[in-house]
Formats: C-alpha cells, structure tokens, sequence
C-alpha cells in the first residue's frame, strides 16, 4: 500500500444519505476472484440507464469531477455488505479519500485498509462541503484537518492505528503476524 | 468485580491483547466462516506471502452466494463462466489449505448462517466471523459475531485473530407478548425502523424483554440477523434453556463432559445485574404488528395496514428528499395504503428467513390455497438439511401445489447473483434483508416482510394482512 499524507483535489458530491454498498457496485459485479479494474462499475445502476447509457447529469461523470479523489456523500456512507469490492471500486476510480458525516463500521475498515482515508467530519464541515460540489479540498493526515477553498477548515477523525498504516502504507497484517507468538501463548492457555 | 454485559463477557474473553490508543484490540476468533464471494482474494494473499492457514480445524466453508438454485436433469447448471470460476477457487483453495468445505451438491451445503447453528456449530459464548454482513445471526446464540471485509479474512485465516476497537453497547428491550402472526422478522422491522439504519452503528446491539425470550431459537436468529441493517456490528441474545436445547445432540455442539463443563460457562454469560449498556431503547412488543418495508432501507418499514409516508409531511430537507427519491423509485405514493398493492414475485428464502420454522409458517398460509395468476413465487430452503426436513413434513408438496416453485438451497434471489432476479420494475414481496436499489436484480423493487405476510401475497397477488386470510 501506497503511504498516503494528503489528499488534495476537487471533490464529487453525492449527497444522498445512507448510500449503500449495493448502490457502490452492485452484486452481480461481485463474481470476480481479484480486486482490481472494479471502477467501471463503481455507482454503475445510477450512473449509467436501462440501456447502458450514462445518465446525464451525473456527478461522477461531470467534467469538473475528471481526476477528482475526494468523494464527499450524505450521513451513513457505505451501509450494508461486508464487501471490501466497494472499496476497491473506490480506489480504482481514483478515490483516496471518502468524507460524510458518519461512515458505516465495517466499510469504514474496509476503507483504511485499502488506501481510501475513511474522514468523519463535524456537521457544519459536512454541510459546507455537500453545498460546494466541484470546489477544491484538501484532506491533510498529518494535521487531521480539512481545508476548502472557502477558506473554511475544521478538523476530523480516524482511528490512530489506521492512521498510522494509512500514513506510513502500512498493512494491518504485518502487526497481526508480529502477535503471533502472543497469539500461540493466548491459544495453548485456553486449550489447557 | 463490576457487573458486565453479554458482549463484555464474550470480549473479555477473546481478547489476546488489549487495546491501547495506539493499537486496536487484537481479538480471538472461534470460528470462521468463509464462502466463494469474499474469500478468493485473501487466499490469494496468503499465497503471495506464503503464509499458511492457522487454524483449518476452526474454519468452515461452504457454497451459497453464486450456485443455482435449479438442477436441470439431476444436475446443477451454474448460470455463467465467471461464477463457475470462483467456485472452483473456494474448491482449491479448501483444498491446498486443509478447510473443511460444503460445496454444492453435498448434504452439509447451504447459506453459511444457516448451516452453522443446524451443524452446532455455533456456540454461546464464542467470537465468530465472517466475510459476510449477516453473521451477526449467529449472536442469537449469544456469540459475539460480526461480518468482516476480505483483507480481514486473511487476517483471520493467517492468524485466526483481527484488530478490532472495543463497539458500544445498545439494550434494545421489547417487552410484553407477540399477537399472532406478528413475528420475528416484524419485530426487527419495527427495531429498525425505530432506531434508524444507521441507529447501531459503532455499537452492538443485546436484544431483551419478554418477547425476545419468548421467541424460539430460529426465531431470534432473524431478529440478531438484521442488526447489521440497523448499522449495529453485532446482534446477541442471551443463551437460555431454548439455546441449550437447540444445541444439545448436533453434531458438533460439545458432547457428554465437554457439554457439562462448556454449560457450566455458558450458564454466566447473561448480563449481570446492573450492567450498564451505553443507551438503551424499549418498544413494547404487544403493540406490534406485522410490518412490511415500503422504500430502500430496511429502516423504511410500515405496519401492513399503515400509509406510506408522505415526503411532504416529513420534517427536515434531507430526510424530505430521501425519502421521495425512495417512493420514486419503488413506484409508491405518499399518504396511500401499501394493501391491495400488486405484486409479481415472491420470495421466501435467504439466512433471514429460510429455517425449516419460516418454511412451515408459510406452508401454513398456503396450504390448500393457489398462488395467484402471475405471481412468481420461489421458496428456497436455507440448506440442504432444512430441504429434508421440509420435504420429510411434507411441505414441498404444500408449495408445488400452491404453484410455487421449490428450490435448491442457496442465497438466491435475496442477492440475485445466481440468475434467479426479481426483473427491472418488477414488484416483489421478499423474506430476505435487503431492499436496496436493485438488490434483487437491476431495477428490482423489494418490499420486505416475514414468511407470513410474503406467502399471504403471493395468494392474494397483492399486498395482503395475513391475519385476513386466517390459517
Ligand atoms: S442469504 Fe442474502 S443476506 Fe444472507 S448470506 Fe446470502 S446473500 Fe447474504
């Protein structure tokens, strides 16, 4: 993993609330045994009509939104399935940082786990940013603030540990794998 | 020493170091479930690493997200090449790995929450994960369960261990009696759609009251089932006699000693006296009444004779335009009635509702009835064990001859990945725990309901009370 210490660009809205990971990629996408070119369907059944056709007016596909990796969406982002697919959608459109107000638990994990800054934000933060779609934010790890062109900034939260990893492209697996020891010691007293 | 809830009890007990602010908890897992869908990519990993798997012997594997539902000719036909692939990766990778798998065709196969209590291999008091957001179904039991995402399951499988942070605790306590025919599956509808889809997150949720009690074990594990969809990690329920006597003889529930001494354990789990949940919320269980969902979360739910929500009526911008964006989307009106709607399929399945007690209360709905003209109607056993069972009561028969069609076990239409959609536009009155956009199929449009209230709809053809059709 990348080590990841700002994210700054312009930022996509999808205010919508409680967006959830079937609306992230749907399921049928899911019949894959990697994790990479999952962007494509990223949003599909909203982005694109019946017929496959991309639907006007969608954020995503805005011309301002080209190279855009901050997603900012409404409370609750990411409810719903376990599948880290969305995720890995996320990143491989080019998302580095996804911003609400809350993120549901285990997308939250997903997220930190795969390059994408999981960032909570205070309401006011949230607001200001769904009101400016397409405006210029930056995302900073180091200072655990967020930064927008208005001028306005306010500070947000992220586990420690994952920002550690984040910060330092770190996978959780190579900590686990130092427990181990600990994890034998913990398993032979149970088994006693 | 300080009284403690379920969920402490069951933390304490796994975690192998503590947390600090620097570090989550690294926390002990019993048991993992692992099925084709969120599987292949860890192993992958583990094989890049050449790490090996820790504990095969606390892993178990089937096959249930991507199989058909349907043998054609005594065979199962698998829909397309890509599904058939990862079918094929679970098979090898259970088998270079030394795991224990239930793979289609095979007796022990089913939907990996249903197959892991009726094997007893869920027990009171145990951590149990899995690449699957409905493993909180397993809290029934009084185990502390939670869904994982795919880097997590390498976790696990490489060190049968996860980093976790320590969630909050939520009494949800329905109190009083259950009116007949109002359900499990009502009683978490009527959860959700008190706390919100987003009510439990960062907690996990300990179900209690009198209703909750009174509820059998399969019961309680549609209730611990949809916690996750009220964004809670986790649903648990004290084990009780009930729990003891689901368990007691399967086949991998502890046996003779090793049952007496695990009771002995099990027998201190439930909250102590004056053990503190970080909040608390109370409904009172007689006042319920089956529920159906009218919009794209699980929170969007109404008693079966209620009015949809109007957009207009409701208080605040966000909320205004979620929910009409939901009623647009559903084809519904605000301020109407959801009975008499029509409907074209009906689903009965999924780890929600697909226990050989969900298949009955169906039966018993459309015993000597007629599935309406045109209403597809699918019941799909949660497991090959329950197909027997309901084909050994004779139930398999109450449903060919209603004119709906009974299925292999499997997930099947709850997440349409196998073929068997709910079509674009298409109205469907489903068992299962999801009524997103398209869940069921692009442009599907899902009305969640128990057992009861879907096997009443599919004889009306609309949307129907079944209270009003009697047994
Ligand atoms: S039945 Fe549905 S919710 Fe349950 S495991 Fe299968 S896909 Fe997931």
């Amino acid at each position: 993993m990348e080590a990841i210490r700002r994210v700054a660009s312009r930022i996509v809205v999808l205010p919508e609330r409680d967006i959830d990971t079937d609306q992230i990629i749907p399921a049928r996408y899911l019949k894959t045994t990697g994790s990479k070119g999952l962007g494509q369907w990223l949003f599909t059944d909203w982005r694109r009509d019946a017929n496959g056709r991309p639907r006007p007016g969608f954020p995503l596909d805005d011309p301002r939104a080209g190279g855009a990796s901050i997603l900012v969406a409404g409370s609750n982002f990411g409810c719903g399935s376990s599948r880290e697919h969305a995720p890995w959608a996320l990143f491989d459109a080019g998302f580095r940082a996804v911003v609400s107000s809350s993120i549901a638990d285990i997308f939250r994990a997903n997220a930190a786990k795969n390059g994408l800054v999981p960032v909570v934000v205070p309401v006011d933060l949230h607001e200001a940013m769904l009101a400016a779609p397409f405006s210029f934010a930056t995302v900073d790890l180091e200072s655990m603030t967020v930064a927008l062109e208005s001028g306005k900034t306010g500070s947000f939260s992220l586990d420690r540990f994952a920002r550690h990893c984040l910060m330092n492209g770190l996978d959780e697996l190579g900590f686990l794998i130092e427990q181990q020891p600990l994890i034998g010691a913990w398993e032979a007293a149970c088994e006693r | 020493m300080k009284p403690r809830t379920l969920f402490e009890k069951v933390w304490d007990a796994h975690v192998v170091r503590p947390e600090t602010d620097e570090a989550p908890a690294v926390l002990y897992a019993d048991l993992h479930l692992v099925h084709e869908v969120t599987s292949p990519q860890a192993f992958s990993m583990l094989r890049e690493k050449g790490l090996r798997v820790r504990r095969p012997d606390r892993t178990l594997a089937t096959m249930d997200h991507s199989i058909p539902t349907v043998r054609k000719n005594g065979r199962f036909e698998i829909s397309d090449d890509e599904g058939r692939t990862q079918l094929d990766a679970l098979a090898k990778n259970c088998a270079d790995f030394g795991i224990e798998l239930h793979a289609l065709g095979t007796e022990g196969q089913g939907i990996v929450h249903v197959i892991g209590p009726e094997m007893g291999a869920t027990h009171p008091g145990s951590t149990i994960v899995c690449g699957d957001s409905h493993t909180a179904t397993h809290g029934a039991f009084g185990a502390l369960a939670f869904g994982i995402g795919t880097s997590e399951v390498g976790h696990v499988l490489a060190t049968q261990c996860l980093l976790q942070r320590k969630p909050k605790t939520l009494e949800v306590r329905v109190d009083g009696w259950l009116k007949p025919y109002v359900s499990a599956k009502d009683v978490i509808l009527a959860v959700i759609s008190k706390i919100g889809v987003g009510g439990g997150s960062g907690h996990v949720i300990e179900f209690t009251g009198s209703a909750i009690r009174a509820l059998s074990m399969e019961a309680r594990m549609t209730v611990c089932n949809m916690a996750i969809e009220a964004g809670a990690r986790a649903g648990m329920i004290a084990p009780d006699g009930t729990t003891y006597d689901y368990l007691i003889g399967r086949p991998r529930a502890p046996k003779r000693e090793a049952w007496e001494h695990a009771l002995r354990g099990w027998l201190r789990l439930p909250s102590d006296e004056g053990a503190a949940y970080d909040k608390s919320v109370t409904i009172d269980g007689s006042a319920l009444e089956p529920m159906i969902t009218f919009g794209t979360n699980p929170g969007m739910s109404i008693p079966i004779r209620g009015e949809v929500p109007d957009p207009e009526r409701v208080e605040g911008e966000q909320a205004r335009a979620g929910l009409a964006k939901a009623l647009r989307y559903m084809g519904l009106q605000g301020g109407k009635k959801l009975l008499g709607h029509p409907v074209d399929v009906v689903f009965i399945g999924s780890c929600t509702n697909s226990r050989i007690e969900d298949l009955r209360a169906a039966a018993s709905v459309l015993r000597g009835r007629k599935v309406a003209a045109g209403v597809r109607t699918l019941v799909v056993p949660g497991s090959q064990q329950v197909k027997r069972e309901a084909e050994e009561e004779g139930l398999h028969h109450v449903f060919i001859e209603s004119g709906a069609e009974w299925r292999e076990p499997g997930c099947s239409m709850c997440i349409a990945m196998n073929g068997d959609i709910v079509a674009p536009g298409q109205i469907a009155v489903s068992t299962s725990n999801r009524n997103f956009e398209g869940r069921q199929g692009k442009g599907s449009r899902t009305l969640l309901a128990s057992p009861l209230t879907a096997a009443a709809a599919a004889v009306a053809g609309r949307v129907a009370d079944p209270r009003e059709l009697g047994s």
